[in-house]
């Protein structure tokens, strides 16, 4: 083996320490994790498991999640198609002042928006739904896929658009039948990275949210807080979200390199 | 197969139309109008909300009076907000001079070919797909001093640690927990420029006798500028707007060494209630981001023109 | 500059798979201007790069001067290859380009000074070297990577693998002349891989044909239009290409549709073997008695016409010079003897 190939292997393996951690504390019971250091479970346990999977407040927190973060990608990409068609086809009053504003959301920190967010999903009497959460991420996966879906988009020839409008196809017709199928992987690749980016946020999703529709995340805060020191329950609910990610990232596993250089190599 | 031209579209501000010949059409404002809709539902109305706390005093009651520009005057001028600028200008200037050349070294290094890329792609990628509490919950975990991986082996080889009392142990944590969590964004598109060049390129780098410096100098690095940039970019933008992950993990603490602008905000918007100067913060803190951005981006953009 | 000699060469990408070279055997002069010419997928790629050193072949040696250089990498090798698409180095001058593999191998800068100017000079971009060289035209860009070989003195072949791709046609001849002139100034050993005639028959004093893997004749331009020694050959090259029919032997003369036609030299194939006529459409005349024939189509391609002509179910083409009459209808065909071959299993069968 070559010197080379060490620098990814020890990169993945400081990456995979953290996670070993959880999961070893996870199979932990809590009278061992407070009894001291041990590199590995001696006192095999599921229990923490079994909390989880049977108490409502952990395991709709799961729910919660997935439902918000599914809702945002399904809203976040059928919006920005049409956008990104626009902006990749069309040039028209305001376009670039339009596209350049739509990017400053992405520079928006989310904590300068919490209290507003709070207050006007509040007024709109939509506090603690999903579908706040799932509207209050548009913020910043709308952007995102609209740039994404632009840079796919304008790989593909102008003249596939002349054709078929020339062959007599409508335009709904043709954007769904010829112009979808060849951006297949943009579209993949526009929806993971809303999933991810609604998966990995918590400040919003915990601001807008109370128990209805409460993420997973912000569960495990609050055991974390008001609890006091239940480190097992709190490690196997942090490697229960881990999941989810790791599925996502193996469907797309082709497409992470290219996908992740948003189509603009 | 087209000959690798230059292509002058990759971010910000301008859709990618040098490559096309647009027709101009109104048609396109009906496509654009549901998403300007959605991101003007969240980002204008919020907006106009912080403005206007940032320009009201109140004394409870729900009563606003008028006052000016007090707050950024404030703002602009308190200790507590030059403190936390400065924490985060550090913090935002470290993690990017460590992940930036780490990213792209570990990218470099990483095969071209073969069954390990897609393992290798997928493991790396894993830390961005984890909820960022639960990286926060994750490294706490880790780097407890007395039953943490991290921290009781740091103890073990004699080395002080306990990022709960130690500012330096946790700046050292917190930027390690970083590293981390981001460094694989860089090393996938720094990849993602690597596997685009053509073998043509080091074929005649190795005829013309070219050592691996060179090949990374004249080769790998202009044709990795795109998406370094972008990688740049987005770091800058997500450290300088970090909150969940450190707070998480320290709290901010301890005292307020790792405070940073968004911590501060939050602290002052829900813990204190401060509505007027937290607005005028956010406003503050919200231009420095753009025009840091766009600093940025001209910076490394420029001789493209 | 040495002599290439590639001994029993073969190639297959992958173990067991399909042969990509099947044994090839060349002697290459030192100083000589080659064309390896053939279809897409026939190998000269392949050979190409086991020549630079950038592909290991499978099987036998690749010498220069005697000295076997299979294992050395291209850069041990003072080779110089010209690619298909430019690659040049974008962020460096046109001046720093040229001067790259000279400051690779530690030459001193009054040297790299001298050659850089020389070379830029014979290649017309004396006017810019200053300038970044991602900013030039295709062929400029050409000429640059053209150059990188041409500045080192030690390169012993430089080589082509079809450098015209990208250029626009009007400028393609003008690059050809300059490749041309350049090596009868510097003399040094170029190989030229393409699939276009024109290209390969041009620039070449040698041209090696290949086809599936396979060399089938190595020859002067002028000896692969005259004496194709492959009915391939005979197909590839010309426009149109050499008309082959299929024909019978009897007391030791040549039949074509029951007309007796004389071929050149006196062959002695074996009775089973497949056998055919080749003979060019430059040297067929219309004639009073020879093979029937029947007019079918006329092509006019400026300075002569090309007519399509059936015999006995074969279709043939004739080049009918300017100012020539066309005879009407049925009519029959004179081939020169001394330009007319008999072909065996496709192999031209010599006296």
């Amino acid at each position: 083996m070559k010197a080379r190939s060490l620098v990814p292997i020890i990169y993945i393996i400081f990456l995979m320490l953290p996670i070993y951690w959880l999961l070893n504390m996870s199979f932990k019971t809590t009278n061992e994790i407070l009894g001291g250091f041990s590199l590995y479970p001696h006192e095999f346990t599921l229990e923490n498991y079994v909390v989880i999977f049977t108490d409502p407040t952990w395991y709709w927190g799961y729910f919660n999640s997935l439902i918000y973060v599914s809702l945002n990608t399904v809203i976040s990409v059928s919006a920005a198609l049409p956008a990104a068609y626009a902006f990749s086809r069309y040039s028209f009053l305001g376009d670039k002042h339009l596209f350049f504003w739509l990017l400053t959301n992405r520079m928006a920190p989310p904590a300068v928006f919490a209290l507003p967010f709070f207050q006007l999903y509040s007024a709109v009497e939509l506090f603690d739904t999903h579908i706040a959460v799932a509207l209050a991420h548009c913020l910043f996966n709308i952007p995102l896929a609209v740039w994404i879906l632009e840079g796919f988009m304008s790989g593909i020839p102008k003249e596939l658009d002349e054709t078929a409008f020339v062959d007599g196809y409508s335009f709904p017709r043709f954007f769904t039948k010829i112009f979808l199928p060849n951006i297949t992987s943009g579209v993949g690749v526009a929806a993971f990275f809303c999933f991810m980016f609604s998966w990995v946020e918590l400040l919003l999703a915990k601001t807008l949210t109370a128990v209805e529709a409460k993420p997973i995340a912000a569960t495990m805060t609050k055991t974390a807080s008001s609890s006091g020191y239940e480190l097992g329950l709190l490690a196997a609910a942090g490697c229960l979200t881990i999941i989810p990610g790791a599925i996502v990232i193996y469907f797309v596993r082709n497409y992470i390199a290219k996908g992740f250089a948003l189509g603009r190599v | 197969m087209r000959a690798p031209k230059k292509r002058s579209r990759i971010k910000s501000g301008t859709p990618s139309g040098n490559t096309m010949t647009k027709t101009q059409n109104s048609r396109a404002w009906l496509f654009v109008l549901p998403v300007v809709a959605l991101v003007a539902f969240n980002a204008l109305v919020p907006l106009m909300t912080v403005v206007n706390y940032s320009v009201q005093e109140t004394f409870g009651n729900n009563q606003f009076f008028w006052h000016g520009v007090g707050w950024f005057q404030d703002v602009l001028r308190s200790e507590r907000f030059h403190a936390a600028l400065g924490r985060q200008m550090l913090f935002t200037t470290i993690i990017l001079l460590i992940e930036v050349p780490l990213g792209v070294m570990i990218a470099l290094s990483m095969p071209r070919k073969g069954p390990w890329v897609s393992v290798c792609l997928v493991l790396m990628a894993l830390p961005l797909l984890i909820p960022w509490n639960v990286v926060g919950a994750m490294w706490n975990i880790f780097a407890l001093p007395d039953i943490g991986l991290l921290g009781y082996s740091l103890n073990a080889a004699g080395i002080p640690y306990d990022y709960t009392q130690q500012p330096l142990s946790a700046w050292f944590t917190v930027i390690l927990m970083d590293v981390w969590h981001w460094t694989s964004l860089v090393v996938l598109l720094a990849y993602a420029g690597l596997i685009s060049i053509p073998d043509a390129y080091y074929q005649a780098a190795k005829i013309d006798g070219a050592g691996n410096w060179a090949v990374f100098r004249h080769i790998q690095l202009p044709k990795m500028k795109r998406v370094l940039t972008i990688a740049i970019l987005l770091r800058f933008m997500d450290s300088f707007m970090i909150y969940t992950e450190p707070f998480v993990l320290t709290g901010g603490g301890p005292g307020n060494s790792t405070t940073f602008l968004s911590i501060d905000l939050v602290k002052i918007a829900l813990g204190q209630f401060d509505l007027g100067p937290a607005a005028a913060m956010s406003l503050i803190y919200f231009v420095i981001t753009l025009l840091v951005s766009w600093v940025f981006y001209t910076a490394m953009t420029k001789d493209e023109q | 500059m040495a002599e290439i000699t590639l001994d029993k060469l073969r190639h297959q990408y992958a173990p067991g798979g399909e042969w990509a070279l099947k044994e090839i055997d060349l002697k290459w002069q030192d100083g000589g201007a080659y064309a390896l010419l053939g279809p897409s997928g026939c190998g000269k790629s392949t050979l190409l790069n086991i020549i630079s050193g950038l592909l290991e072949p499978s099987e036998g040696h690749v010498l220069f001067d005697g000295q076997d250089v299979t294992g050395l990498p291209p850069d041990r090798r003072s080779i110089a290859q010209v690619f298909q698409f430019p690659v040049i180095y974008d962020t460096m001058t046109v001046y720093d380009n040229l001067a790259f593999p000279l400051r690779n191998r530690g030459v001193d800068a009054g040297t790299v000074d001298t050659r850089v100017r020389e070379i830029a000079e014979m290649l017309e971009l004396d006017e810019m070297l200053g300038r970044r060289a991602a900013g030039l035209t295709a062929d400029n860009k050409q000429k640059i990577s053209m150059g990188r070989g041409l500045v080192r003195q030690d390169v012993n072949v430089i080589m082509f693998d079809e450098p015209l791709t990208v250029i626009d046609p009007h400028l393609k001849w003008k690059l050809r002349s300059k490749l041309k002139e350049l090596h009868q100034r510097v003399k040094v050993t170029m190989i030229y891989v393409t699939h276009d005639q024109t290209e390969a028959l041009t620039f070449a004093d040698q041209v090696v044909v290949m086809q599936a893997g396979e060399v089938v004749q190595t020859g002067t331009p002028v000896e692969l239009f005259e004496r194709p020694a492959h009915t391939f050959v005979g197909h590839f090259i010309g426009s149109p290409g050499m008309n082959v029919l299929p024909c019978e032997m009897r007391d030791g003369g040549a039949f074509v549709a029951g007309t007796h036609v004389p071929v050149a030299g006196t062959p002695k194939p074996r009775p089973e073997d497949k056998l055919e006529i080749g003979i060019r459409p430059e040297f067929i005349r219309f004639a009073g008695k020879g093979v029937p024939a029947r007019i079918v189509n006329i092509a006019d391609a400026g300075r002569s016409r090309v007519v399509e002509a059936d015999v006995a179910g074969t279709r043939l083409h004739v080049i009918l010079a300017e100012g020539a009459t066309l005879p009407e209808g049925d009519t029959h065909l004179a081939f020169d003897p001394a330009r007319t071959g008999l072909y065996a299993n496709n192999w031209l069968v010599s006296a």
